[in-house]
């Protein structure tokens, strides 16, 4: 069964941010926080909490229906894979997405999105982001 | 720099408001951090002028590997000491290493004085110098939160590191402390009064660059092996857990635990006060540094009324061992509530926790002994009364009256001009920590570079030595004083001293493309030592005129009463091997 990303406990976030650190690494081979497809930030300062902004893995991707070029896909278990062949970097991904996850790599001129790889969940040292099992309809039970 | 055989610096001079920005090949052999501050210091002090001088720089740096590595997570600030007078290293966490790193600068220079209240912005793309004239008085958070809001752009949030200073730093006292993404300090050694002395209330960092890793499979592999043994393993487990405030029963235990302004090495209040007890009544949250995911950061909360009627406001301040030590244990108060009110106070003020807490330690027994009255004091010090000592931290920030001024420039000035030196506890002009285990805890400091308790780790030498031997000490101490060079050329958090042993820290830099061996590093902390050495004799230090308080030499320590001669003795053995090492040609 396909699995999704969630950032279930984000009440133990640390703010270590491995997760993005891993992130750029093993999706962009960078270095760069910017590059991760995952953000996690505060909602106001060092002493609010932290959320993780990453795709939710829509089953009616906004996404997926706004690219004129159709290069991106559903994804099985939910959320979209980016065909960067056919991408034309036109950025209008990017407004639809009503997470705000979908990050524009200035460098690239492609959008950076989650593809639910599970590498942030493995390096997550206080397991606020877990990979969890698919269902069909789950963005709307949850 | 990453990817790079050179280090890049980035000069701001708040004066003439130009920046400049150098490509330095010949820094590669200090590798980062403190290596390459202490020459950029070095070459940019005026030995001359005054310490409080508006012309001195300000030095930050970041490590080689800065925030890719787990728990490289630090950046290091070099000054001319507004306290000591003399070689002024300090160190803090937060986001700043990362937001340096993104950056794209190994090192911020900062000279001149601003023309009016200032604070500088450092991103990418840009560097600005703002006005901050409405900042100008206000407390550490509220400033900081105001820098925060008008520099709000998207994307930024999360990723930015703010360094702000308080009223302390405004006002010149020479402990004042900068704070560093509100919970982490560039506490020691008054970096606060260098900034307040240039006009400057605030630091923003951002960066958003791109840094390709070149070789992803040997980078990634050394990453997840220090990550492995950070989380898996029990090694850090006690800093997260209840951090190192777990501490203070087993020094209490050993009789090693500075009480009442050192009048004890016990505190029969401590099972009040321990880090279980924190843990149990105040604990919230823990957090951790940009890079580090250990998470040590402990947050405490407590219920301050602030008005009859049951009016109440939850207060959360983070805690530490030391800040227990110095504002609990030294001043007596025996209350977990209690301590973080004054650790609350210390932190808007914007003071350096340890050195408030020993300096007014000092000021209650100078009291009591009659060398100063309630006049010079203002409040009636006593130990173990919390609230004086919250009133008394805002004297001591605002500088109140003559005895505040004193103060204000550390307890060896102060005892200097009302008497009472014998129990001023301070090393070389900075005040104590929170160990009175043994030779090591005493002449650590006396001969560590900037005479801090870390700079060789003496404490805890005193610790695991089993049998005192005054040549073992020397050399231990000596060994562990270069050994840290080293270390903190990448700048690591000491708590990861044990994770990052030399065939780790080998493996990690080899990995993102130096090509460095055993003998290599051993170089390095020894030039970077050497860079040290020098900076103090420019600025006039001489180990011979250390004068200890005899205070150290009367309360029995964990390893009982310490002989004024022996420490004075030790200091001599190891001035002959810091004279030999000047000798070597690296």
């Amino acid at each position: 069964m396909a699995k999704i990303l969630r950032p279930k406990e984000m009440n133990k976030c640390l703010g270590c941010f491995a997760c993005m650190t891993v992130c750029s690494t093993v999706n962009q081979s960078n270095h760069a926080l910017s590059k991760s497809a995952i953000k996690v930030r505060t909602i106001g300062g060092m002493t609010s909490s932290y959320v993780a902004i990453v795709c939710l893995g829509c089953s009616e991707p906004a996404c997926m229906e706004v690219c004129p070029s159709s290069a991106l896909k559903k994804r099985a278990g939910g959320g979209v894979l980016v065909n960067e062949e056919t991408c034309i970097g036109c950025r209008k991904c990017v407004p639809v997405c009503i997470a705000r996850a979908i990050n524009f790599d200035e460098e690239r001129k492609k959008p950076i999105i989650c593809k639910h790889c599970g590498v942030c969940a493995r390096f997550c040292p206080h397991d606020c982001l877990q990979m969890i099992e698919a269902k069909e309809g789950m963005l709307d039970a949850e | 720099m990453l990817n790079e055989r050179f280090i890049r610096v980035l000069h701001v001079d708040l004066e003439t408001e130009k920046i400049r920005i150098e490509r330095r090949e010949d820094l590669v052999p200090y590798l980062g951090g403190v290596g390459i501050a202490s020459k950029l210091l070095l070459e940019n002090l005026n030995p001359d002028l005054d310490p409080t001088a508006p012309e001195q720089p300000i030095v930050f740096a970041i490590g080689s590997g800065a925030y890719i590595f787990p728990v490289l997570s630090k950046t290091v600030a070099m000054f001319v000491s507004p306290l000591t007078g003399e070689m002024g290293e300090s160190y803090a966490g937060g986001r700043l290493a990362m937001a340096m790193l993104m950056a794209g600068y190994d090192a911020l220079v900062i000279s001149g004085k601003a023309k009016k209240h200032s604070y500088l912005t450092v991103s990418t793309e840009d560097v600005n110098i703002r006005d901050a004239r409405s900042l100008w008085g206000l407390p550490l958070n509220e400033a900081s939160l105001k820098v925060r809001d008008r520099e709000n752009s998207d994307g930024v949030s999360g990723k930015r590191s703010i360094l702000c200073i308080g009223p302390a730093g405004e006002n010149g006292v020479a402990y004042a402390c900068v704070a560093v993404d509100t919970y982490r300090h560039f506490g020691r050694m008054g970096l606060g009064a260098c900034m307040g002395n240039k006009n400057l209330k605030a630091i923003m960092v951002h960066g958003n660059r791109s840094i390709p890793i070149l070789n992803q499979k040997q980078y990634f592999k050394a990453y997840q092996d220090i990550y492995k043994k950070c989380t898996a393993t029990d090694m850090m487990a006690k800093y997260h857990d209840a951090g190192t405030p777990i501490n203070i029963l087993p020094l209490n235990k050993a009789g090693g635990l500075p009480t009442r302004n050192l009048q004890s090495g016990t505190f029969e209040h401590a099972d009040n006060i321990s880090g279980e007890a924190f843990a149990q009544k105040n604990l919230v949250r823990k957090l951790a540094c940009s890079g580090c995911p250990v998470g040590c950061i402990h947050v405490g909360m407590y219920r301050r009324e602030f008005d009859k009627g049951h009016e109440y406001e939850a207060i959360s301040v983070a805690y530490d061992y030391e800040l227990i030590f110095a504002l609990g244990t030294f001043l007596g108060v025996k209350d977990t509530d209690e301590i973080l009110a004054i650790i609350d106070e210390v932190e808007e003020s914007g003071l350096d926790a340890m050195s408030a807490g020993v300096c007014l330690g000092w000021a209650t027994e100078a009291l009591a002994r009659g060398y100063v009255t309630t006049k010079d004091t203002l409040v009636d010090l006593q130990f173990g009364d919390a609230a004086g000592y919250i009133q008394a931290v805002k004297h001591l920030a605002k500088r109140r009256n003559a005895f505040y001024q004193t103060l204000g420039k550390g307890c060896r000035v102060a005892a200097e001009r009302y008497g009472g030196e014998d129990f001023a506890m301070q090393i070389a002009g900075n005040e104590m920590a929170g160990y009175h285990t043994g030779y090591g805890s005493v002449v650590g400091p006396a001969v560590g570079a900037r005479h801090s308790h870390l700079c060789n780790g003496g404490y805890s030498l005193d610790q695991s030595m089993k049998e005192f031997d005054e040549d073992a000490l020397v050399e231990g101490l000596f060994k562990e004083e270069c050994e840290r060079c080293m270390t903190n050329s990448l700048v690591m958090c000491l708590f990861a001293r044990k994770i990052y042993d030399r065939e780790t820290i080998l493996m990690a830099l080899n990995s993102i493309g130096w090509e460095l061996n055993d003998a290599d590093l051993t170089a390095i902390g020894k030039r970077i030592y050497q860079t040290k050495l020098q900076l103090k004799q420019a600025l006039g230090f001489e180990q011979k005129d250390v004068k200890l308080p005899k205070r150290f030499f009367e309360t029995p320590s964990t390893n009982g009463v310490l002989e004024e001669e022996t420490a004075y003795r030790l200091i001599r053995k190891y001035v002959e091997k810091t004279d030999a090492l000047m000798q070597e040609t690296l």
